[in-house]
């Protein structure tokens, strides 16, 4: 019987200690899904990954793959397979024998292993490289041996480990686009963990935010973007402009925040005394006259004093009236504003619904 | 690449003890005990070239005997000391942490701190008739007379093992320890089991570490002299023993000379076969060790 989920974690807490590196987790990842949890260094990510792939144990919880139990099952009989960040080739086998190696663990006669590792290379675009030391493969190429040796078990889970950690920003960005696509081919249930929100955001139909061995928040990339829970996930997932205030006034949704300058902006949320708010650089509008702004409830008045050129993920940081920190907006890359140069005046502004506000 | 004088004055300088030491104290004697090894008494105080030591030591049957017993004690040996060796460097180079690993490794070397003789006498007080342990034995009713526990070849090779661990376990913990631990876990995570990871992960990985102890243990034993004599008495056999014999006992020194250079080559053609067999280079094998 197919089972509506491929993983369940229930109330699954791992302590060290006094410390709790995993305190009180549950999610539900479903079949051929991509699910990454992203989390700075240190919220517990990887010892959540470890206990699902067996290394560690629960201090308390149940992890269930496809319904059963895995508590007190040992690591090599798990169907979970994992990618580690280092890849974790095995150096003293060639390309071939990595592949075969967890097939032949099962008891798969030594030919027809090597014949299921031949035709997996294939797939993952390695034909012709099963004699090879994995020592001498690039990095990409490394990469998809590591994948494929865990693909050709067909576990029910791959857990991936920050896998592309280790990569140059090109080989990166190529290897993201790859996986994904390999996911989708074997249509193998993910779990990916990362620190990088950019790898998280392109990759995952969902993602679980993570900090201090907690989950902050579990959506979809958009969702978690456009819709953030917490303030730690605003900031955390994407770039954006924050600012500290105290709440002026509020009324069915809607709060005005007021800045230590005085300054007043208008924004959408909830907060008590302390306000925290947040606007996506790509949500503040830039113009030369105040005129074109004038529906906007929030407006002011700045001067560009960096221009941060980055292709299509150039910003400006705008230092503007009433805020400590510079505004920082997209550089648009058409229209009057192309060519603005530090020191130009500007006049910036956002709508309501475009500023999330939190207590702080 | 080409050197300035000073450079390669300087570098001379460097290498001139070096060079002195293998030549005066390695190079020199080898090739002194190689021509003595050559020469034949035809006469009292008369010499001639030949190769009568060398026929002398295949017609003997207790000679060849004795060398083919040192050679096949030693491989056991070296099997031995390698098989008690493995688990404690797999504990000392995985397992422990910090300053017990530094404490483990302190203990292996503390019974090198006495003397090789010191350490084999001890080890005769401990088995011999009326040594500690025929004592303890009859004291708990499991022998009704004192039990001779030495010169046989149990003690000899006891002897030799304790002797040869250390050497076996320092570079079999260094060749353990630069294994990725996310290499073995790997290993488990892709189904193997824990003797499945040890025979094709673990082993081949701690190979060269394995090749360059098996290496060391079996030159010490090979050429070893105290144990053998001391724990195996008569029956010690050794082939040091003969060229010991040889050139003190016999005053022969051109047979003791040719005893020499046979062990030489013993040792060297098994330790060429021994890098055969495992497919190693002697290049990795040093750097391990």
């Amino acid at each position: 019987m197919a089972h509506s989920t491929d993983l369940d974690i229930v109330n699954v807490t791992k302590r060290f200690g006094a410390h709790a590196a995993v305190d009180d987790v549950s999610f539900s990842v479903a079949p051929g899904e991509f699910f990454s949890i992203l989390g700075p260094s240190g919220c517990g990510k990887t010892t959540l990954m470890r206990m699902i792939a067996g290394f560690e144990h629960p201090t308390s919880g149940d992890i269930r793959i496809r319904g059963k139990s895995m508590i007190g099952v040992p690591a090599n009989k798990r169907p979970v397979n994992m990618v580690f960040q280092s890849l974790a080739l095995f150096p003293m086998m060639s390309v071939g024998e990595n592949v075969a190696y967890g097939l032949t663990c099962r008891g798969v006669s030594r030919a027809e292993a090597e014949e299921r590792a031949h035709r997996m290379l294939e797939r993952v675009g390695l034909k012709g490289f099963g004699e090879r030391r994995v020592t001498a493969l690039s990095g990409g190429q490394r990469q998809r041996v590591a994948i494929a040796r865990c693909l050709v078990l067909e576990p029910t889970l791959v857990l991936l480990d920050e896998p592309l950690g280790a990569l140059d920003l090109k080989l990166r960005e190529h290897m993201k686009i790859e996986l994904k696509q390999l996911q989708g081919t074997f249509n193998t249930t993910f779990v990916y963990i990362t620190h990088d929100q950019s790898e998280a955001l392109v990759m995952s139909d969902r993602i679980a935010v993570m900090n201090q061995g907690k989950f902050e928040q579990v959506g979809s990339p958009r969702e978690l973007y456009h819709n953030p829970a917490t303030p730690f996930v605003a900031s955390f997932v994407g770039e954006t402009n924050r600012w500290q205030g105290e709440a002026a006034s509020a009324s069915n949704g809607a709060i005005s925040v007021r800045l230590p300058s005085g300054a007043v902006v208008q924004g959408q949320g909830r907060a008590g005394q302390g306000a925290l708010a947040f606007v996506r650089p790509e949500a503040v509008a830039l113009a030369q006259d105040s005129g074109a702004l004038g529906n906007l409830p929030n407006r002011f008045e700045g001067r560009v004093s960096a221009v941060l050129f980055d292709g299509a993920a150039s910003s400006l940081l705008i230092d503007t009236v009433g805020f400590e920190q510079p505004v920082r907006a997209v550089l648009p890359q058409v229209g009057p504003l192309a060519g603005i140069e530090v020191g130009a005046p500007v006049h910036v502004g956002w709508t309501a619904d475009a500023m999330k506000v939190f207590a702080a | 690449m080409t050197m300035r004088p000073a450079q390669r004055l300087a570098l001379f300088l460097l290498l001139a003890p070096a060079i002195l030491w293998l030549g005066l104290l390695i190079v020199l004697p080898h090739v002194e005990i190689l021509i003595l090894s050559f020469s034949e008494r035809v006469a009292p105080r008369v010499y001639a070239f030949g190769v009568g030591n060398y026929l002398e030591f295949f017609t003997e049957p207790l000679y060849w005997r004795t060398f083919a017993r040192t050679a096949f004690m030693s491989i056991l040996v070296t099997a031995l000391t390698l098989v008690l060796a493995f688990p404690i460097a797999l504990y000392i180079a995985r397992v422990a942490q910090g300053r017990l690993k530094a404490m483990l490794l302190l203990l292996c070397l503390l019974p090198f701190w006495v003397s090789e003789l010191v350490r084999t006498l001890g080890w005769m007080m401990l088995l011999r008739e009326t040594g500690v342990i025929s004592y303890a034995l009859r004291s708990v009713g499991l022998a009704n007379q004192p039990v001779e526990l030495l010169y046989n070849d149990g003690a000899v090779i006891l002897g030799l093992v304790y002797g040869g661990l250390l050497f076996m376990i320092v570079p079999l913990a260094n060749a353990l320890e630069s294994l990725e631990p996310a290499v073995v876990e790997a290993g488990y995570d892709l189904g193997g089991s824990r003797w499945t990871v040890l025979r094709r992960i673990v082993i081949p990985h701690a190979m060269p570490g394995i090749v360059a102890g098996c290496i060391i243990v079996f030159m010490l034993t090979v050429g070893n002299f105290a144990t053998p004599v001391l724990l195996g008495g008569k029956n010690g056999l050794w082939f040091t023993e003969q060229i010991y014999a040889q050139f003190i006992t016999r005053f022969n020194w051109p047979q003791g000379a040719a005893f020499g250079m046979l062990l030489l080559l013993l040792s060297s053609a098994i330790v060429w076969l021994g890098l055969r067999l495992t497919g190693q280079s002697l290049g990795t094998t040093l750097k391990q060790a």
